[in-house]
């Protein structure tokens, strides 16, 4: 694809899902509203082009893994959504909300309903994993009994409630994005942007990063975004779904035999715009040399 | 950029931080755990620092100016010199300068740490203002421990100043109080106490400034800690010259 075609090919996109969104509500008229939609949106750093036209959309429930080398605008469509940062031009919308002009006393409100996971987890130094995770609590001054309960609660769906006590420098790379993952979480929001949060960790750990996002996609509801740019990553995601078994085990369990998953979809990034959006199968079947050389690593 | 359009964007990015701390001041939340904390550490913890050097420095003063004072036979008036020179000048500009190459260094290295491990947007993404958070406590402390610590500097200058008069001079303490006593104007203890005011609004504003806009990791931490201390010093030294000027008008202070 020429990149002359990218502006049109990211407006094809954007009415392909707006019409699908339209034809197929999935339960309820709440739910056809996207969770976050990107409207033909530019950045620019002095003559260095960010974000290219970018346009997409997030349903509800629905996890979009954004795919892109190294620079490529992935992490700075994350934080455009927090509004982190302003785009020069275009709308970023949040539950049908238009963020885009939002002041920083605005934005906090939006905040709230969105969990952000960075990618080293992004954990403040000075305190213990309990005040971390309880930050946000404490910030809304909250009884203190209530926010010890809520921090349990999320160490406990980390599978970190040992490590309460520690110190961020204690723990180590998996653990700080484990406790990055239970900050985000606090407060249920419907909203969890994760930025790279397996980079540099081993697979095992990255495996549990990912179990983590599916079972917030398929047990909570929760929309979410997930930058990477580990295909094992994409393979997880859009392949396995969490269920729970009769003995009230959360499992995960591949598609296919029983069903097939339709919440997950990929967007690839190349150069701030959009190149690709679709289904992991259409994403290995695409006979584009660059999504394959990404694939492939070759 | 060039260095004209530099320094006129770093002059509006600091005035812009000082607007938004004093508009976070007068409305909610607040944090004042924090600010004294802040004061804890700002002004207990430079105490002992700013102790020694008003002590030295009152010392020094007597050290150097005594056998000029005795060569005219004006020698009893060394207080009155020791005191003029301290309380108006050198009590709150030396005060300034420790306090910047300690807490400056420190506010600009922990903010820049903040910001290259994304803390600072961690805190923005959980809903935190980091102005309202970081910034003014550390702002409030300043203004409000710098002038104290002034005083505390000023008050052991002129202990220096009595020791040295006394033990190698073998001046009477007496006469020594009573020449600080005659040489102390009101005016001259209100100027000191108000230039710490605008020192400590320096060093904070030029320090949390430097920090919140590091770049670059943690060579970009370096780069921040050295330009606030350095800048904040040198703004203290001209600011200094300016302050003394408009207060020499306004308090009709400089006469003898």
């Amino acid at each position: 694809m020429l990149s002359s075609d990218v502006p049109e090919y990211n407006s094809q996109i954007e009415e392909d899902l707006v019409q699908t969104d339209l034809e197929d509500p999935v339960d309820s008229p709440d739910r056809i509203q996207p969770a976050i939609e990107f409207r033909d949106v530019h950045l620019s750093f002095d003559d260095n082009k960010i974000l290219d036209g970018v346009s997409f959309l997030v349903r509800r429930g629905e996890t979009k893994v954004i795919l892109g080398r190294s620079g490529g605008g992935k992490s700075t469509t994350i934080r455009l959504i927090l509004g982190l940062l302003k785009p020069d031009s275009g709308q970023i919308l949040i539950d049908g909300e238009d963020i885009t002009a939002y002041t920083e006393e605005e934005m906090a409100r939006v905040r709230q309903k969105i969990g952000m996971v960075f990618q080293e987890g992004a954990l403040f130094d000075s305190l213990s994993v309990y005040e971390n995770v309880a930050y946000r609590l404490h910030e809304m001054r909250i009884d203190e009994d209530e926010v010890e309960r809520e921090v349990r609660r999320m160490l406990q769906f980390v599978d970190l409630e040992d490590a309460i006590d520690m110190m961020p420098d204690e723990l180590s790379g998996g653990m700080r994005r484990r406790v990055g993952i239970a900050r985000a979480l606090v407060g249920d929001p419907a909203i969890v942007l994760f930025d790279e949060p397996t980079a540099g960790l081993d697979p095992p750990t990255a495996r549990t990063i990912c179990e983590l996002a599916i079972k917030l996609r398929d047990l909570q509801d929760v929309s979410s975004i997930f930058v990477t740019h580990e295909m094992n990553n994409v393979r997880y995601l859009s392949s396995e779904y969490a269920t729970v078994s009769e003995e009230g085990q959360v499992i995960f369990e591949k598609e296919g035999e029983k069903l097939c998953l339709i919440n997950t979809e990929v967007v690839m990034f190349r150069d701030g715009a959009i190149i690709f959006s679709g289904s992991d199968e259409k994403l290995r079947s695409s006979p584009d040399t660059y999504i394959q050389t990404f694939i492939n690593g070759k | 950029m060039n260095p004209l359009a530099k320094f006129l964007f770093e002059l509006q990015e600091i005035s812009l931080l000082i607007w938004r701390s004093v508009v976070a001041l007068f409305s909610r939340p607040r944090y004042a755990a924090e600010t004294v904390r802040q004061m804890d550490l700002i002004g207990v913890g430079s105490l002992p620092i700013v102790l020694l050097t008003g002590f030295f420095t009152g010392g020094v003063l007597v050290l150097q100016t005594f056998p000029t004072l005795e060569y005219y036979s004006i020698q009893n008036e060394a207080g009155r010199s020791v005191a003029t020179s301290l309380i108006r000048e050198l009590g709150p500009v030396l005060s300034a300068l420790m306090v910047s190459g300690r807490i400056g260094s420190a506010i600009s290295a922990e903010l820049g740490s903040m910001v290259v491990s994304q803390q600072i947007d961690a805190m923005r993404a959980l809903g935190t203002d980091p102005v309202r958070k970081l910034v003014l406590p550390r702002l409030t402390a300043l203004i409000v421990m710098l002038p104290l610590l002034t005083v505390a500097a000023d008050i052991f200058g002129l202990i220096g100043g009595g020791v040295v008069a006394s033990t190698l001079y073998n001046q009477d303490t007496n006469i020594f109080v009573n020449s600080v006593r005659n040489g102390i104007s009101t005016a001259d203890l209100v100027g000191g106490m108000i230039k710490p005011l605008f020192f400590g609004l320096i060093i904070g504003s030029v320090s949390c400034h430097k920090g919140l806009s590091t770049t670059g990791g943690t060579a970009g931490v370096g780069r921040s800690v050295t330009n606030a201390v350095v800048i904040a010093s040198i703004w203290v030294i001209i600011f200094d010259f300016f302050l003394s000027k408009a207060l020499q008008v306004m308090l009709d202070m400089g006469r003898i």
